[in-house]
């Protein structure tokens, strides 16, 4: 496999077989030493026309600890402000000799361009509104350490889904190991359309909570907000955010999960971080080696893993 | 070599590995994957009925280490399983088949991570020759001519060049 484009490159095997290498890289990075030489001399590059901490501090941490050299880009201090475009940063970039390149950006479809752009491997660490296909990895990866096995566990992604690329992956990779999706959200951020989608869909988060193995938690995307689809976000936290009351709902050890940055007290309760089913330290823990195993898979292991 | 004949191999280099290290006070055995893991398991028990002393056993995945990643697949077999710090002890590195060498390199770098062997020895069931890199046993079951096409396949069942049973 060359890129990480959509979790659907993957399909249920290949998300498998990225488990299991994932299972190698946690080992690598509770050592005293949490580096190995696997991708000595490769270069990766995060290219990020958007804001990130953790995609691009997780990407960063797992290169290095694959030994391979690390290249950053961003937006505010690159020629882009000087009006470089999209493809001529790409290239320059690439003429530098890389062997990946991490891509996000606010439009979808633009990992897609630049895989067409270079030789080296593409990884999208975010499209616009469309996928986030590592971080659809790194919640299957922590769901399956906690809970053993998605296969006919229910997860409710909560939140708005309109605009959530990571709601789009990980329905995709839940979905393909065998779990029941429910989408619980005001219709305003539900998408136009859900056909084809394989998940149910409910307005009544309350009635949702008692019967699911894991709550997903999206944040509340107010940089993407520019209708006026909620009255407000204290009336959104009331029908929608994951209280301290609403918590005791949910079954004696489901999980909360969060891909964060999270909105406290928004889409969840200050205190509701503090639980010990609230795994979203753990999902950030667990992303840096998902990264690692996808970087080694892509760069290094020459291993086939096409859907 | 039937299953007899590895057991007593086995049993053999333990006491090899007990009276090089007089004694088994600061050996820890290393099982590489996937080859080498059920051989580590079987000294470490012979030792206990020589010794009376358990040795830790630790199995160790190379993979990540490999000079030939890119240059074919490279996957990891198994997790790693390393829960003790080897400052300090001797280990001994256990594999099946000893071919080019290029494992026990690896394994060797690999160690490193893992802390400051006071020693690191080698043992294997079967020494094939052809080596590529400048790297010898310590303690042998069999030395065992092949050709570089043949296969050679250790289990506790015995030793097999392909379908062929090797001779003690």
């Amino acid at each position: 496999m060359k890129h990480l484009l959509s979790i659907s490159d993957l399909g249920a095997d290949g998300i498998d077989e990225v488990m299991r290498i994932t299972d190698s890289f946690v080992e690598v990075s509770e050592r005293a030493i949490p580096k190995v030489p696997a991708l000595r001399g490769r270069t990766v590059v995060s290219l990020f026309y958007e804001d990130s901490t953790r995609t691009r501090l997780s990407f960063e941490t797992a290169a290095k600890r694959l030994s391979a050299d690390t290249m950053n880009f961003s937006v505010s201090t690159s020629s882009v402000k000087k009006g470089e475009s999209l493809r001529d940063t790409v290239e320059t970039i690439e003429a530098m000799g890389i062997d990946a390149v991490v891509v996000r950006h606010g439009s979808s479809g633009v990992p897609w361009q630049v895989a067409q752009w270079v030789d080296a491997s593409v990884i999208n660490g975010g499209d616009g509104w469309h996928e986030h296909p590592t971080q659809a990895l790194l919640d299957c990866y922590t769901i399956r350490q906690r809970l053993g096995s998605l296969e006919g566990r229910h997860v409710a992604i909560v939140g708005d889904i309109k605009h959530s690329r990571v709601a789009r992956s990980n329905v995709l990779a839940f979905t393909a190991l065998g779990a029941e999706v429910t989408l619980v959200a005001p219709p305003t951020l539900m998408p136009p359309s859900l056909a084809g989608w394989p998940v149910t869909v409910s307005h009544d988060l309350d009635q949702v909570l008692p019967k699911v193995d894991a709550v997903y938690l999206l944040r509340m995307q107010k940089e993407r907000m520019t209708e006026a689809l909620l009255p407000s976000l204290r009336e959104y936290t009331s029908g929608y955010g994951l209280t301290m009351a609403r918590s005791n709902l949910l079954p004696e050890g489901a999980l909360i999960m969060h891909p964060g940055p999270m909105n406290r007290g928004v889409e969840i309760g200050a205190d509701v971080t503090d639980l010990p089913n609230t795994v979203i330290t753990k999902q950030v823990a667990n992303g840096v080696a998902v990264r690692m195993a996808v970087l080694y898979l892509l760069l290094g292991s020459g291993a086939d893993l096409v859907a | 070599m039937d299953p007899d004949d590895v057991r007593r191999a086995i049993t053999r280099i333990s006491h090899e590995i007990v009276e090089r290290n007089q004694g088994l006070a600061h050996v820890v055995l290393v099982g590489l994957q996937t080859g080498g893991v059920p051989l580590a398991g079987m000294l470490a028990e012979a030792c206990h009925r020589i010794e009376g002393v358990e040795v830790p056993v630790g199995t160790l995945d190379v993979a990540f280490y490999r000079d030939d990643i890119g240059l074919r697949p490279v996957l990891p077999e198994a997790v790693t399983e390393m829960t003790f710090d080897i400052t300090g002890k001797m280990v001994v590195l256990v594999d099946d088949v000893l071919f080019t060498g290029r494992t026990i390199r690896a394994a060797l770098n690999a160690l490193n991570d893992y802390g400051r062997a006071k020693s690191v020895q080698l043992a294997v069931m079967i020494d094939r020759g052809h080596r590529e890199l400048p790297i010898r046993p310590d303690f042998v079951g069999k030395n065992l001519p092949t050709r570089r096409d043949e296969m050679v396949d250790v289990s506790a069942q015995g030793v097999m060049i392909g379908d062929v049973v090797v001779k003690p």
